[in-house]
């Protein structure tokens, strides 16, 4: 009976593992440290560096013990489809988190603001609270919050912008192909032109965001465009720096003659993740900062 | 339950549980992970069910008697939040732990490291989230729904709040991610989609929902959190913004999010009643296309939460238009519950009990909400007592009847022992008749115009009222009839016997009923095999084998 035997490529059963629970008491000292520093307590900060530190540390150590797992050969085919599928859907709860984002802008342009100068049935809302209020973006709202502010003209580094993350989508491919054809050096150069790539893009983030906030007074202040703009760009930020750490971990992995040319799927997963982040940029490209 | 290793059988198991404490906060094992997701849901059940205590107590006659109305408010929106991501989510999620891998043929959850930590974000979420009761302003009071601008006026709780609610996101994603892909990845060889149990397939759709709508409620409680602490305006009519963007965001994940909370209890209905009618599940096909069709409406009818807010006619009419389409799938599957009973061979087990008030029960919450889902009189029915009662009606009847069904049900799978069938049949006596003493009259309440969240009434609200905080007291002190029943079967009280049979139910169908009782702790690590006829021809074979 051909099922009948244990069949150990068939499951993959972890031994018991204290990383996820060391990881949620990370986490909790890590956000009762950030609300007790919003809230502007005296220990803030301590427990706030205190758990991301331990954060940091179990990642490293889980990571570590999944990718031994994987060079000792304990995945099987199921093991790795079952990544396939995890990442697949973890990407899109990415997406639907951004897209909250998104929805955010897509309302506050086509609804709150004409609302607010009186469109549709709001007659009264305009001429009641907010007389003389006019529907224009950018827009701080009626009431200006924030004071005047320039936006970031998108035909200039955001361009830039565009064309270094499709760039990097191109030199992460061709390492991608060099890998499957077992060329590890090729490989390994496209893949840390990919990481330049992304450092590259943060910091000309970086530098608008000082721009923005020193010479054109665009700050998260500037009411709904400044929200929007910080949201959307900050968290998509946040996304490349993480995606650049996993950029970074794959080509020392690469140098350290890690993957095969026919199984690889933890480059593949921070391939797909980078190419989420470059697809996210293309939305933010258009509706941020050109439309 | 430290039975399931005490005598467990399995000599593939190589790498046994840790001892102690420390094998609950290590085990990968989706037996232990289930029977602690249980464990926490019931007592956030008692933690939340306490809460209501003290507000029916404040309830029970007009003018102020034991709390202040802030802390009042503070009661009203701790116990939604606890009950619903901390009761009923995570009981249906220790539910699926157990069940899922041993319905699909598979060993374990596809990702079980994931699922440890999935499980133990949520005794810190709640940590946090309970321990704002002891803060300067106290717990967060503006209701669950979080809405600004009141929300933004939460003390010291406000980040603690936001952050609770992200750790439970984090947790409901990892949950649903793990569900989808053993579902989707591990199934044993021939069980074709269409062959699934189908409280693997009501899990499958809940935790697609739980995957697209966790992250949008990340989002807005993101965007609370900076409009509060970083300047933005999201929410901020003075800047651009609009308080009830947040609200239609919510909503978005909010709606979703209901039937969340009651798609696997249709899938656990639909397991329960072919069992003691001892007929196949009438319409299952159906039953999986209205499943799906359902997940699919939740997206777009969350406006109908909003109906007095001031949308434009046409998003009314269609938020109306489209929230009454549901009651067609929903419509189908009453249908196949009821046909599924014509004729059946009933016998009347405590799990049948439970399963058959739900659909009675079940069903008056749909109709109280095809009601409320009408634009126009909602204008009337919006934040009174009539819409508690509804949503009373499919949450407790619905979802929770559902769990403990459920538990009634699996509990000598689990433990090798029977429950008592007197003491469940009390319980189930006491609970379907008090919960309906309990919100029965709260429809009265409402349409006589009696308002939600507010610690005082008119006086012509009295005798309601009175029903209404007697009926609570008698469901919630019933529950502990359960609690023991069930904790009996967990440690052998009263001299229970590991007497049972694999299938335990004569009518029972499916792979869990095809190992022993209780379970061993790794099941089927030997892969069954799945027939055309959707039986699991080889396992009885393989079993046997193993035996001799």
């Amino acid at each position: 009976m051909a099922t009948a035997a244990p069949n150990k490529d068939r499951y993959f059963v972890p031994a018991p593992s204290a990383w996820p629970f060391m990881m949620t008491i990370g986490l909790a000292i890590l956000v009762l440290g950030v609300s007790n520093y919003l809230e502007s307590k005296s220990f803030g900060t301590i427990p706030m560096l205190a758990g991301l530190a331990l954060v940091i540390y179990i990642v490293f150590r889980w990571f570590g013990g999944v990718i031994s797992e994987s060079e000792r050969g304990e995945y099987g085919k199921q093991v790795d489809m079952t990544y396939r599928w995890s990442m697949g859907w973890f990407i899109f709860s990415e997406v639907m988190f951004f897209g909250a984002f998104f929805g955010a802008l897509f309302y506050a342009r086509t609804l709150s603001l004409p609302w607010l100068s009186g469109a549709g049935e709001k007659i009264e809302t305009n001429l009641q609270i907010w007389p003389g209020f006019e529907a224009v973006w950018p827009s701080n709202g009626p009431a200006a919050l924030g004071g005047d502010f320039q936006t970031i003209p998108a035909f200039d580094v955001p361009l830039i912008n565009t064309l270094i993350l499709l760039t990097s989508g191109v030199t992460i491919t061709l390492s991608h192909h060099a890998l499957k054809e077992d060329k590890r050096l090729p490989a390994i150069l496209w893949m840390w032109a990919t990481v330049a790539l992304g450092v590259l893009f943060l910091y000309f983030q970086v530098e608008e965001y000082i721009h923005a906030y020193r010479d054109l007074n665009l700050t998260m202040g500037s009411g709904i465009y400044g929200s929007t703009f910080f949201m959307l760009t900050g968290f998509h930020g946040m996304h490349v720096t993480l995606g650049t750490i996993m950029l970074i971990v794959i080509a020392l992995r690469l140098m350290k003659g890690h993957f095969k040319p026919d199984s690889h799927f933890g480059y593949e997963g921070v391939a797909w993740y980078w190419h989420f982040v470059d697809v996210v940029w293309l939305g933010l490209f258009v509706v941020v900062y050109w439309l | 339950m430290a039975h399931a290793h005490a005598d467990h059988h399995d000599d593939h198991d190589h790498h046994g549980p840790d001892k102690g404490i420390m094998r609950w906060i290590k085990t990968t094992n989706h037996k232990d992970l289930g029977t602690l997701y249980l464990f926490f849901a019931f007592t956030m059940f008692f933690i939340g069910g306490m809460m209501s205590l003290v507000i029916r107590a404040e309830l029970f006659q007009p003018g102020l008697q034991f709390v202040h109305p802030e802390f009042f408010n503070q009661m009203t929106t701790m116990h939604a939040l606890v009950m619903i991501f901390g009761g009923v989510m995570p009981g249906f999620v220790g539910l699926a732990n157990w069940m899922v891998p041993m319905q699909v043929g598979c060993s374990d959850l596809a990702l079980p490291r994931i699922n440890n930590w999935g499980f133990w974000l949520l005794p810190a979420a709640f940590t946090l989230l309970l321990s704002t009761l002891f803060l300067p302003g106290g717990a967060p009071a503006g209701g669950w729904t979080m809405y600004p601008p009141l929300v933004l006026q939460t003390g010291d709780a406000f980040p603690f709040l936001i952050f609770a609610v992200h750790l439970m996101g984090i947790s409901s994603i990892t949950g649903a991610i793990n569900i989808v892909v053993t579902i989707l990845n591990m199934r044993a060889p021939g069980m074709t989609l269409l062959k699934m149990p189908l409280f693997v397939w009501t899990w499958l759709i809940t935790a697609y929902l739980l995957i697209a709508v966790m992250p949008v409620l990340a989002g807005a409680v993101t965007m609370l959190l900076t409009d509060k602490y970083f300047a933005t305006s999201f929410f901020t009519a003075s800047g651009g913004g609009d308080p009830v963007m947040f609200q239609h965001i919510f909503w978005f994940f909010g709606h979703p999010e209901v039937y969340i909370m009651i798609l696997p209890a249709f899938g656990i209905v639909s397991t329960i009643i072919p069992t003691f009618a001892r007929k196949r599940l009438f319409g299952y096909d159906s039953m999986v296309y209205a499943t799906a069709s359902i997940a699919f409406l939740s997206f777009i009818v969350w406006a109908h939460h909003m109906f007095t807010v001031g949308m434009p006619l046409a998003a009314e009419l269609f938020f109306m238009f489209a929230t009454m389409l549901i009651a067609v799938p929903t419509g189908v599957k009453v249908f196949n519950w009821v046909a599924t009973m014509w004729r059946g061979s009933m016998t009347f087990e405590t799990p049948m009990l439970f399963a058959i008030a739900f659909v009675f029960l079940f069903t008056i919450g749909g109709f109280s909400g095809l009601m409320l889902a009408l634009t126009p009189v909602d204008f009337l029915y919006h934040d009174t007592y009539f819409v508690v009662a509804h949503f009373h009606y499919v949450l407790v009847p619905g979802a929770v009847f559902s769990i403990i069904a459920a538990v009634y049900y699996w509990i000598p799978k689990w433990t090798g022992r029977m429950y008592n069938e007197s003491l469940g049949k009390l319980h189930f006596w006491l609970s379907a008749i008090f919960i309906n003493v309990t919100f029965f009259p709260q429809h009265f309440a409402g349409l006589a115009g009696m308002q939600r969240r507010v610690p005082d009434y008119a006086v012509q609200f009295l005798d309601f009222n009175v029903w209404s905080s007697v009926g609570a007291f008698v469901f919630f002190f019933a529950q502990f009839i359960f609690i023991y029943n069930m904790l009996a079967c967990c440690y052998g009280w009263g001299g229970r016997k590991r007497d049972l049979t694999d299938r335990v139910w004569e009518g029972a169908t499916g792979l869990e009923w095809t190992v022993p009782s209780p379970a061993p702790y790794h099941t089927f690590e030997d892969q069954p095999q799945i027939g055309d006829d959707g039986e699991p021809v080889k396992v009885k074979a393989t079993k046997t084998a193993k035996a001799h």
